[in-house]
């Protein structure tokens, strides 16, 4: 940690600068508290260093090198609806909130899906909002703590930008909920986000990211969800960011009885992007899915560190994370499942698949389990591979040319993570990005 | 069609084809036989461009061309196809899928336009009644999951789609039973005409009450070590391969 610190001071001016401009949150005390503690404790931080064993294959120092405007200007960037129609989610048109450079664009967003009662609105509006305030008060910084991680220290010290979703007890959504973050220009952002899913109700999220035109950006995001008994929440996270920017994320999620939580992660963007995803199996019978596939290139550096914690007896989880690398990039995998003392009948399984297409790619992967209990059913395992000289030849016979094949079979690789997608824009973002080079269209 | 001539190739630094000399004509149905380890796979193999496979002697045209300089999937656009005695499963693509691109890059090649999703599906629906293939195959992925008899239809059902002028098929009948063997080898049936031709490489000669063979030829040890017509099959199951393997050897 003392590390840590000694890199942070050099640039810690920056962002002394962007957290000491004037904010909203003066009139609301404990807000305001907030975000002082968490700024004090990211000058103790400081963004973590590869001593860390946390960030053990993942520097994030060339991030410390760059400057960053401040991303809580206004709204005044050149972002059109045309650029949103392009990055968003065409099945969330009209229930999609898009926020630029961490500023929520209401011009630019349309809730007309959302039936009523439904919440989706500005994190920053919420809080001073009389009737939501107590409630973001209880659960914000509850999923994801400040006190470890540098970098959710500088978000919840920028609270600003970001989203506030509330879904009410028995109520079903039927368009996916979307929120869709755009950097525009060399920008730092800190979307953060808090979602409160109550009893028995059902609702698809999409948490998207990706670059308005040209610039350096950096995306530092917090996204807490909350799932209230028997509530059943599917949640996409599409990360596209240019590949000249920098993401980092962390992701949880807390589930009640008999909840289920659904998630899967897609990082195709970014030079570097680090998610940290965590689900708490706080109560009985919930069940998570924690899916995810990383797809990079030459440059490209992902790591996804997860953590699924069965606090709970009766509870099941499953994991499923797949990686495409090809030139000279790199993933690193590390998850971690824990079955805490008395959490009986627990039933967990995961799995990291990675594909390397190159030689110059590698990848690091730890999946993990830490057990307490007795009577458990648990699995995990890890692999990484090339393309099948066997495949290849097959598909070579049938007159597929080289390349042809090779995506094809890159593509047979990722479909057990995106066949699990229902939302079509995104499958078809996927199928570009994986079968980029592959002119024909796969819909057969 | 394809002439074969003093045809040299090995694995693995072994040599296990040691001048073969093969003429084949369209409308023609050849049978390859031979015991275990006579060269009869690595010859298929060798045809369709496996590139654990070396030729270190010989020639082989077909129509015309130097085949041996083509790549396996030009070999194959330009009508080769090879039924693998262990076809192999391929996770993720759908059958349909598959068959779709496989044939429209044999059309692209021919210069023909490319069939869209609608129509291909047609197609296929058509071609699959030769192997009496369910549609819910197609959606599957490739040979994943599928039966040992289920692998060798799907093999004949791309043959079917990709209407090959030269088809080697390999080993086609082993681990059939005599149900799935009677579709199998009726679907091979009913794509030979005048204008193709099949080369079946087996071991037994059950295959051959169900295709009938113009030509007969016995490896033994690289070499053809006999040839003849349908009969010579008949010969073999009687009198086994002894006696042709010891006369070559």
């Amino acid at each position: 940690m003392v590390m840590a610190t000694e890199v942070t001071k050099q640039k810690s001016s920056i962002w002394e600068a962007i957290y000491s401009q004037p904010n909203e949150f003066e009139s609301v005390a404990w807000a305001k508290r907030l975000r002082e503690a968490a700024f004090d404790r990211f000058k103790e931080l400081g963004f973590p260093t590869v001593k860390d064993e946390e960030w053990k294959y993942t520097n994030v120092a060339p991030l410390t090198k760059l400057s960053f405007q401040t991303a809580r200007d206004d709204g005044s960037s050149e972002v059109t609806s045309a650029e949103v129609n392009r990055l968003g989610c065409v099945e969330a048109k009209n229930s999609q909130l898009v926020f630029v450079n961490g500023a929520l664009r209401k011009d630019l967003s349309s809730l007309a899906d959302v039936p009523a009662g439904v919440i989706a609105m500005g994190l920053v509006e919420a809080i001073e909002e009389p009737g939501y305030q107590e409630l973001i008060r209880e659960y914000l910084g509850r999923g994801v703590g400040y006190n470890t991680n540098g970098f959710v220290a500088l978000n919840t010290a920028m609270l600003a930008g970001g989203a506030f979703v509330l879904i009410p007890r028995n109520v079903e959504i039927h368009k996916p909920l979307s929120l869709l973050f755009l950097s525009a220009g060399n920008v730092a952002s800190f979307p953060r986000v808090l979602v409160i899913a109550e009893a028995n109700c059902k609702a698809t999220l999409i948490e998207s990211y990706a670059n308005a035109g040209a610039g350096v950006s950096f995306t530092n995001a917090v996204v807490e969800v909350v799932l209230q008994e028997g509530s059943r929440l599917e949640h996409y996270k599409v990360q596209r960011e240019s590949v000249e920017s920098f993401h980092i994320a962390s992701t949880s999620a807390t589930l009640g009885t008999n909840a289920s939580y659904d998630s899967t992660a897609i990082n195709f963007g970014a030079q570097l992007s680090r998610h940290d995803v965590a689900v708490q199996m706080g109560q009985e019978g919930a069940e998570c899915w924690v899916d995810g596939l990383y797809v990079v290139s030459s440059g490209q550096h992902t790591d996804t560190h997860s953590v699924i914690d069965h606090q709970q007896p009766h509870c099941t989880s499953h994991q499923l994370y797949k990686g495409i690398l090809d030139g000279k990039s790199r993933a690193v995998f590390n998850g971690k499942i824990s079955v805490r003392h008395g959490a009986q009948k627990t039933d967990a399984m995961q799995t990291n698949k990675n594909l390397l297409l190159s030689k110059e790619a590698r990848v690091d992967t730890k999946p993990q389990l830490e057990i307490l209990a007795d009577d458990v059913k648990c699995a995990h395992g890890a692999a990484v591979g090339q393309i099948d000289e066997d495949q290849l030849f097959y598909l070579q016979t049938r007159g597929t040319h080289g390349e042809l094949a090779r995506n094809l079979l890159t593509y047979g690789f990722a479909e057990e993570v995106i066949g699990k997608i229902k939302i079509d824009s995104i499958r078809s973002q996927l199928d570009e990005a994986v079968l980029h080079r592959l002119n024909a269209r796969l819909e057969a | 069609m394809l002439e074969i001539r003093n045809l040299h190739a090995t694995v693995d630094g072994n040599q296990i084809l040691k001048g073969i000399n093969l003429t084949i004509k369209k409308g023609e149905i050849h049978a390859i036989m031979g015991p275990n380890g006579s060269g009869k796979s690595t010859l298929a193999k060798v045809l369709a461009g496996h590139p654990a496979y070396e030729v270190t002697a010989g020639e082989v045209l077909y129509e015309g061309k130097n085949l041996l300089e083509m790549s396996t999937d030009e070999r194959a656009r330009e009508g080769v196809f090879m039924a693998f005695q262990y076809p192999i499963e391929v996770p993720g693509v759908s059958n349909a899928q598959f068959l779709r691109l496989a044939y429209n890059e044999k059309r692209k090649h021919l210069g023909e336009e490319e069939l869209d999703p609608l129509e291909f599906k047609d197609l296929l629906k058509e071609r699959a009644k030769v192997v009496e293939m369910d549609a819910s195959f197609m959606t599957r992925s490739v040979n994943e999951g599928f039966s040992g008899g289920e692998k060798k239809r799907n093999e004949i059902l791309q043959m079917a789609v990709l209407e090959p002028k030269l088809a080697i098929l390999d080993e086609t009948d082993s681990g059939l039973d005599i149900d799935a063997l009677r579709v199998v080898a009726g679907g091979v049936n009913q794509l030979h005409n005048s204008e193709n031709a099949v080369v079946l490489v087996t071991h037994y000669q059950r295959l051959l009450n169900y295709i009938v063979p113009h030509y007969v030829h016995v490896l033994a040890n690289g070499r053809i070590a006999r040839e003849g017509g349908k009969e010579l099959a008949l010969e073999l199951e009687e009198k086994g391969y002894d006696w042709i393997t010891s006369a070559a050897a």
